[in-house]
């Protein structure tokens, strides 16, 4: 069966290089025949990586330990469901994973413009075919996943296997990484859109439009996997947080930034001619920070909880990313005199100036970020010194900008395109803005001092305030015009233009999440030595300890504690934190304890037994508002797919001022 | 004013506001990676953060309260750290494991870590491999605490 499943990846590999010839080629001497079995060719890899994909999945499942794969990555008390997703529980398998979830969007990118875009499709056939020979080479040569145990020439198998880690066997654990890399893997398609188009020197923009769902619906699960990354941080690792600027966490997050910045500048691309090169850029960026980001996570280059072992992977991403970074940049520079803007910024105070900020912002968040992250291995280059940083830069610098972003999300949709007078500004900002400071003020006096909590609760009143003011007004009208209530009149008005007001309810998801993410200013937290019958404080709360008891079973031994929870005299219920210890893998595991509810959590964490044995540490913890970036994240969620449906109208941008231009370029086209 | 000077200086001024809290950021937060010889040899080492990596010295620890000594080993090299933060020692913190000690060097070249991380080192010695070859998920262990 192994040998199956590695057959299948070598031909994979040699249909991928096959299938970019071919395209190319074929394009190059107007042979329809070539170019379509180029196309063809996707199908077949597509068909070859799923056995790939199958055989070990089947290995997994059937305790196959003779695969050094399986053995590692999977043991036989497993529940199922953990076996099957150790198919990307380990280096070998989540990077077959990837080049499967590649090969599948390919054959649907391939399926879906069978019929359209003859022009471009052979370049954006042979852009996917690379990237995925690009894996496949990994796959094959490099991180095999279907090495056998052997001793001497003879093939060996052991008893049981290593296991999942076992952080690792957590629900949102056995879909984050699946998602991610949806999100990851996804913007392959635009991007290969982008680059087909430049090389073909399409005019307009064709290539935004034929790849704008792809792209949402990429962003979507993009989104999904950091916040259920999050989630897993928060119940799991036990250390009181869901995001700690981790090398890993910002590699799934700086493409999530640059996509942002790609979906709203898009905006001005469509409307006004504007930011050609911009989005071009955008785009790249998004595609190789997504490359860049598996490689912060399998290479090990920067240490951090989720690198996995050094490895010689490294070199072939670097190869990679420089190769595509160089071409890329190349097409661009080459081909500026295509990507000429059609208008100019007219004023500080339009719309147009609002993108232009926000993508600044994003932008610099992304550098940041980036910055950060790569720091030890930029100062150990320049300086010889290997320097890390830590939360508080990432805090000190991301914090102002989520702050001037969410200003953005509140002022950008409501503010005219072209220029703004300061009468229209005070008649669609003045009640908003008046809400935030009076919220601001009211919370000042309530004794809030923090000033970047202020701000933010401040902003996200502004915010909410101008969204529901553009649906009431415009659901006024229809219900005015129809007869029909004003809740019947709303989602008329959504499904007339999805994509606007899908956007606004995704604008009022991050704000919710920013309500979120500001709880984190009064957090209260505190360790406890304590025994049965002991009580604390925290905040309102008291805490009395009932019991602790150990024992153990043959996966791991546990100590248990059942902590009654009280406020004001009142019994709120139990908590009971639990601390594993896993006797094959040596490894400690929290099963912390959360008292989820709107307002706050409440959350202990059985750190460990005292140095004599007989008290348990416990930390509790007080997050309040946290529960609200969940809410956020469905709110999100859902706009996102209101944006995807299709609206009742077809709206035609009126580009009355550019269509010469376009004229003029379809001519040299011609 | 010109509608593009108008911009200029408004970038200028986001990204020179931003420019100058992250270099804040980064003089505030900045550690140190050093092995145990290399910290050794630093020029002026005190004050700054420094991370030290080694492992555990057999028989080192010593507790008293909450206060913790041991002993950072790596090949001929040994630094003695005093750990005495508020967050318990990870489980797996024992004799020969290795360890990541996050603090200060003092004058009296002993190490002051407000932070302690360890991994088992021994754990994955009985693993199946091949012969001949360190098994490769040796390094998987992750840090117990974060």
């Amino acid at each position: 069966m192994e040998n199956l499943g590695a057959l299948a990846i070598l031909l994979a590999f040699c249909l991928s290089i096959y299938s970019v010839l071919s395209s190319l080629v074929g394009k190059w001497r107007q042979n329809p025949f070539l170019i379509a079995s180029g196309r063809r060719a996707v199908y077949a890899i597509w068909a070859l990586v799923t056995t790939a994909s199958a055989v070990l999945v089947h290995a997994l499942m059937t305790s196959d330990f003779r695969l050094a794969y399986v053995a590692q990555n999977s043991n036989r008390a497993m529940p199922g469901v953990y076996k099957f997703a150790a198919w990307w529980g380990g280096q070998e398998g989540s990077l077959l994973l990837w080049s499967w979830l590649l090969s599948t969007y390919a054959a649907v990118v391939v399926w879906q413009t069978r019929k359209k875009h003859r022009e471009i499709m052979p370049y954006v056939v042979a852009v996917l075919m690379t990237t995925q020979c690009f894996f496949l080479i990994l796959n094959a040569f490099v991180a095999p996943p279907f090495l056998v145990l052997a001793v001497g020439k003879s093939i060996t198998e052991v008893a049981d296997g290593q296991g999942l880690n076992p952080l690792l066997q957590y629900w949102t654990m056995a879909i984050h990484p699946p998602l991610l890399y949806l999100g990851y893997v996804g913007f392959v398609a635009p991007f290969a859109f982008a680059v087909g188009s430049l090389i073909t020197r399409q005019p307009g923009d064709a290539w935004i439009q034929t790849t704008r769902r792809w792209t949402l619906v990429t962003w979507m699960f993009q989104t999904a996997g950091i916040i259920l990354g999050a989630a897993w941080a928060y119940a799991v690792l036990g250390w009181g947080g869901y995001w700690g600027w981790d090398p890993v966490e910002n590699a799934s997050l700086l493409p999530w930034i640059t996509a942002t910045a790609f979906l709203h500048s898009v905006m001005m691309q469509e409307k006004k001619g504007m930011m050609k090169v911009w989005n071009m850029v955008l785009i790249s960026a998004t595609f190789f920070l997504c490359i860049f980001g598996t490689f912060l996570t399998r290479s090990g280059v920067v240490s951090s909880v989720h690198a996995f072992a050094q490895s010689p992977i490294g070199k072939y991403f670097v190869g990679f990313l420089s190769v595509g970074i160089g071409a890329t940049l190349y097409l661009i520079l080459d081909r500026l005199d295509y990507l000429k803007s059609e208008s100019q910024l007219e004023s500080v105070l339009s719309r147009e100036a609002s993108f232009l900020f926000n993508n600044l912002l994003l932008l610099a968040s992304c550098f940041a970020i980036l910055w950060g992250t790569l720091f030890p291995v930029i100062s150990e280059a320049v300086t010889g010194d290997k320097i890390s940083v830590d939360a508080p830069f990432f805090n000190r610098v991301n914090v102002p900008i989520g702050l001037a972003l969410l200003l953005l999300t509140g002022v950008g949709p409501l503010i005219a395109w072209r220029r703004s007078s300061l009468e229209s500004l005070k008649r669609a900002f003045l009640w908003p803005a008046l809400g935030g400071l009076s919220l601001m003020a009211i919370l000042l006096a309530a004794g809030v001092r923090h000033f970047y909590a202020l701000m933010s609760f401040g902003l996200c009143l502004f915010v909410t305030w101008t969204v529901v003011a553009e649906f009431y007004k415009g659901a006024r009208a229809i219900a005015g015009r129809t007869g029909k209530n004003l809740l019947a009149a709303m989602i008329e008005l959504t499904h007339r233009n999805t994509r606007r007001y899908g956007g606004y309810i995704v604008h009022m998801g991050i704000v919710l999440m920013f309500v979120g993410f500001t709880g984190a200013a009064f957090n209260k937290d505190a360790t406890y030595e304590v025994t049965v019958g002991d009580a604390f404080r925290l905040g309102a709360y008291e805490l009395r300890v009932r019991e602790v008891r150990a024992g153990e079973n043959d996966n791991y031994s546990w100590d248990h504690a059942v902590v009654d929870l009280y406020k004001h005299g009142t019994f709120l219920g139990t908590l009971e934190p639990e601390r594993q210890f896993y006797k094959t893998s040596g490894q400690g595991v929290s099963q912390v304890a959360i008292r989820r509810r709107l307002n706050e959590d409440v959350y202990l964490n059985f750190a460990s037994m005292s140095e004599d044995g007989k008290r348990a540490v416990i930390q509790a913890y007080v997050f309040p508002l946290v529960s609200w970036i969940w809410v956020g994240f469905w709110v999100v969620l859902g706009g996102t797919l209101i944006c995807l449906v299709p609206s009742k109208q077809r709206f035609q941008f009126s580009k009355t001022e550019t269509a010469a231009i376009e004229e003029k370029h379809a001519a040299v086209e011609n | 004013m010109k509608t593009y000077t108008k911009f200029a200086i408004l970038i200028a001024v986001i990204i020179g506001t931003l420019a100058w809290l992250a270099t804040g950021g980064i003089n505030e937060t900045k550690t140190y990676y050093k092995t145990i010889s290399e910290l050794q040899q630093m020029k002026a080492p005190h004050g700054k953060r420094i991370r030290v990596g080694g492992d555990v010295m057999p028989g080192s620890i010593r507790r008293e309260g909450r206060q913790v000594t041991f002993v950072l080993m790596q090949d001929a090299a040994r630094l003695k750290v005093v750990y005495n933060g508020s967050d318990p020692l990870p489980d797996t913190f024992k004799d020969g494991a290795q360890a990541l000690a996050d603090g200060k060097l003092d004058p009296s070249g002993v190490f002051y870590a407000s932070k302690i991380q360890a991994k088992c080192a021994s754990k994955y010695e009985a693993a199946p491999g091949k012969p001949g070859q360190r098994p490769v998920y040796e390094s998987r262990g992750r840090q117990a605490s974060m």
